[in-house]
């Protein structure tokens, strides 16, 4: 026990001069779902940003849960509690503008675009996709491709089949696969990856431009076209396998490698999955080529950050954002996450075989994003949508499906 | 008036916090979702999360959107996924926990260790044994692969992702198939009311049965409440999750079962043998009739789980698969997904009617039994 007033006088000070020093080096808090296999990633940033500013405590607040779906959770009930984290990932498009960004909830970046020169180092594609009402309202750190078919180079020369070029040739080449006794040519795996498969064949049958039109309410889910193409999806769903919902999607990616099935739609992630988990080669042990219909195509998902509105430490959090869009930010975190950089102008040395390839399709195609990863259409809309694919894949009833995919799109306020 | 004793005080005391939470967090909330559930709030993404929300009260219209609505037909499945999954879960648990019983009851050799073993499912938590579950029901292994140990060809059903159905009915014929239940039932009321000869209580049942009966025939095929044709029905995907619920709850009847047996005075089955009743006998005409308390508990507790159920579908079958769906789910996913707050509270106000018609039945009858003795 400190009886005498002097000890208690030091004490007193003492804590205040911790509390007032603590104040003075600032705080930042990061909210993200990357924790698994992505967490080093995210690591090296954190380390870079504390390399840059000292002083600052970073809170690295990760909710973990595949595809952020747990991280949403926690998020909502912050924002709706007043207490938004200073900095949070989101998909890039639609998945922040459908939901905060409509709500008047995150504070325009046009600024920073502005003044770090960024318009002129992100494609045009990606900033028209992260913009609405006049703003710019995130800074995407990388970039997935979701337009990726994958294959077994050595089962598919047994098997004496090409790599299809367009889904009616992909038809084809599943029936002659089918006579060959493949039981199931594709393979797919739970919902999201289903609907996964279906953008492809959506984007692959309307192009990109057909893609675009659809979620700027231009096209109409019951157009012929985009019915015509649910058709196709059914007869593509038609080669795969039937056990589809009880498996993951590298579970799925596992029968490729087994050789039990010839393709599988998936995002570049899986390329991560192929050289790191399965120790396979590139080119070897697993290939790629985009996904048929789509060669000129560059599907994109990416992962962003953006500011809310009454973020506590928002200069540090606007710090934060400047780094994540920085070259040297961009570089660091993406070799580790297995995607490649959002900015055209990353040092490809950086990045393995698969990565460059991408990277080198990112400067030269015709980008769109993806429906599945939350990119066009907004969080009411593909929470959704995943009960219409999995009745239409039931039925294969094409008008039905259409017919609900568009009263969903009224709902969710974009199809007209 | 009666003077305020010590005690009375401090009963008050004691008890004032606890009503006045329970007012707030149980009686307040229900006041407040059924109000949400009554706006649009939510329907307009632009408002869903905004600060200052502009919310309208648009009536019914939530309620009609789900029963009728081209996007709801998921709902509608998941209202019939859960009646054909309360049926087979409750006869489920209450067969498998009424043999248990029976055997245990037999006193067996190492009972306490068998009963145990039945009643341990019952600690886990839904969703660890929904995972399990999921692990023994996929597809390529689990039990479908059970075959092979015998030399045989591994099965193929689809426990969970199955999309076949038996017992298919149109959703258009939901008022008609409501009316001519209902009018069966007034039928055999008016006829008990007859043979007991109560004149009134006979007449209003007949008068009233002949006009759902009347309104089944000429009006009730008429009724459209959807645009199309809606088949629902019966999901094989719902057998995996019932076995598993079974699995867990079955043990839970089991005790109450036991617990019943064995406060059946011994007094009782002497009488009865020396009565020159056999086994079968006995059971039939003097054990099973003093059981039927007991049922009636194990009915009501059991039909809230599952009316309620959530977490044993959302790790078993995924969010998605709306073949093996129930409402509590449709919920979750519609509020706090899509953030369609009022759609989700009428949804919610759904499974408390729907819980308040096993639990209110229920409550009235204890009360009418605590006054009776008091």
């Amino acid at each position: 026990m400190i009886k005498t007033p002097i000890k208690k006088a030091l004490l007193i000070a003492a804590a205040l001069a911790t509390t007032t020093s603590a104040l003075a080096a600032g705080k930042l808090e990061i909210f993200s779902w990357w924790a698994g296999d992505e967490g080093p990633a995210l690591e090296a940033l954190i380390k870079l940003y504390k390399q840059k500013y000292p002083n600052v405590a970073v809170d690295n607040a990760t909710v973990t849960g595949g595809a952020g779906t747990n991280a949403r959770a926690v998020l909502k009930t912050r924002m709706l509690g007043g207490t938004p984290p200073d900095s949070f990932q989101v998909h890039a498009g639609q998945e922040l503008i459908g939901t905060w960004v409509v709500a008047g909830r995150m504070e325009d970046l046009s600024s920073l675009f502005k003044s770090e020169g960024w318009s002129k180092v992100f494609p045009a594609d990606v900033i028209k996709l992260i913009s609405s009402k006049g703003g710019i309202w995130s800074v995407p750190v990388n970039v997935h491709r979701s337009n990726v078919m994958w294959y077994n180079p050595a089962k598919l020369k047994a098997w004496g089949v090409t790599v299809p070029k367009t889904w009616p040739e992909f038809i084809s080449t599943c029936a002659t696969l089918k006579k060959k006794g493949v039981a199931a040519p594709l393979v797919v795996g739970e919902n999201w990856t289903q609907q996964h498969l279906w953008e492809n064949v959506m984007i692959g049958t309307l192009g990109a431009q057909g893609w675009e039109n659809l979620w700027a309410g231009k096209t109409k889910f019951t157009d012929p076209k985009v019915v015509g193409a649910f058709t196709t999806f059914g007869k593509v769903m038609d080669c795969a396998n039937k056990d589809a919902s009880g498996l993951s999607w590298q579970q799925a990616s596992d029968r490729i490698v087994s050789g039990q099935s010839a393709f599988n739609i998936m995002g570049d992630w899986a390329a991560g999955y192929f050289t790191t988990t399965k120790k396979l080669e590139p080119g070897k042990g697993f290939g790629w080529a985009t996904a048929p219909g789509t060669s000129k195509t560059f599907v994109m998902l990416a992962d962003s950050f953006g500011l809310p509105k009454g973020a506590k430490d928002r200069a540090e959090a606007i710090n934060w954002l400047k780094l994540l869009g920085s070259r040297e930010g961009q570089d660091t975190f993406n070799p580790l996450k297995g995607s490649i950089a959002a900015r055209t102008d990353s040092d490809l040395s950086k990045y393995n075989t698969y990565s460059r390839s991408a990277a080198t399709d990112w400067k030269n195609s015709k980008i769109v994003g993806s429906m599945a990863h939350g990119a066009v259409a907004p969080e009411s809309f593909t929470s959704a949508f995943g009960a219409v694919i999995d009745q239409f894949v039931a039925t294969k009833n094409s008008a039905g499906a259409a017919a609900a995919a568009q009263a969903l799109a009224v709902r969710s306020g974009f199809g007209k | 008036m009666k003077r305020l004793s010590k005690d009375r005080l401090w009963a008050i005391a004691v008890l004032t916090p606890s009503i006045l939470l329970i007012g707030i967090f149980v009686y307040y909330f229900i006041g407040r979702t059924v109000y949400v559930s009554l706006t649009d709030w939510g329907n307009d993404p632009a408002q869903a999360l905004a600060l200052n929300p502009i919310i309208r009260w648009v009536g019914l219209q939530n309620y009609s959107e789900l029963f009728t609505g081209f996007l709801q037909g998921r709902f509608r499945q998941e209202l019939v996924n859960t009646l054909f999954f309360t049926l087979f879960f409750i006869l489920g648990c209450l067969g498998v926990g009424l043999g248990l019983a029976l055997i245990l009851d037999r006193n067996p050799r190492g009972e306490g260790l068998w009963r145990t073993i039945f009643l341990f499912p019952m600690s886990l938590s839904f969703i660890v044994t929904g995972t399990i579950w999921r692990w023994m029901l996929q597809p390529q292994g689990g039990v479908n692969q059970a075959p092979t140990l015998l030399g045989g060809q591994p099965s193929t059903f689809g426990w969970l992702s199955s999309n076949d159905s038996a017992l298919k009915f149109d959703w258009n014929n939901l008022p008609l198939i409501t009316a001519a239940v209902v009018g069966a039932v007034l039928i055999v009321v008016a006829v008990r009311a007859a043979r007991e000869g109560q004149r009134t209580r006979t007449l209003v049942a007949a008068a009233c049965a002949a006009l759902l009966i009347g309104w089944a025939i000429f009006v009730g095929p008429n009724v459209k409440l959807l645009a199309a044709p809606e088949l629902h029905g019966f999901n094989f995907a719902m057998i995996g999750i019932i076995i598993a619920a079974v699995w867990q709850m079955s043990g839970y009847t089991m005790a109450l079962y036991l617990a019943g047996l064995r406060g059946i005075p011994e007094e009782l089955r002497e009488a009865a043998k020396v009565d020159g009743a056999r086994d079968a006998q006995m059971y039939r005409f003097v054990i099973f009739p003093l059981l039927s308390p007991i049922t009636l508990s194990a009915m009501i507790i059991l039909g809230h789980i599952s009316l309620k159920i959530f977490d044993l579908v959302y790790a078993m079958a995924g969010p998605d698969n709306v073949a093996a769906s129930v409402p509590a789910l449709n919920m979750y996913l519609t509020s706090f997904r899509q953030n369609q707050f009022a759609l989700g509270a009428a949804i919610g106000t759904i499974l408390l009617i729907l819980v308040a018609f096993v639990i209110v039945p229920y409550l009235a009858n204890q009360f009418k039994g605590e006054e009776g003795h008091a």
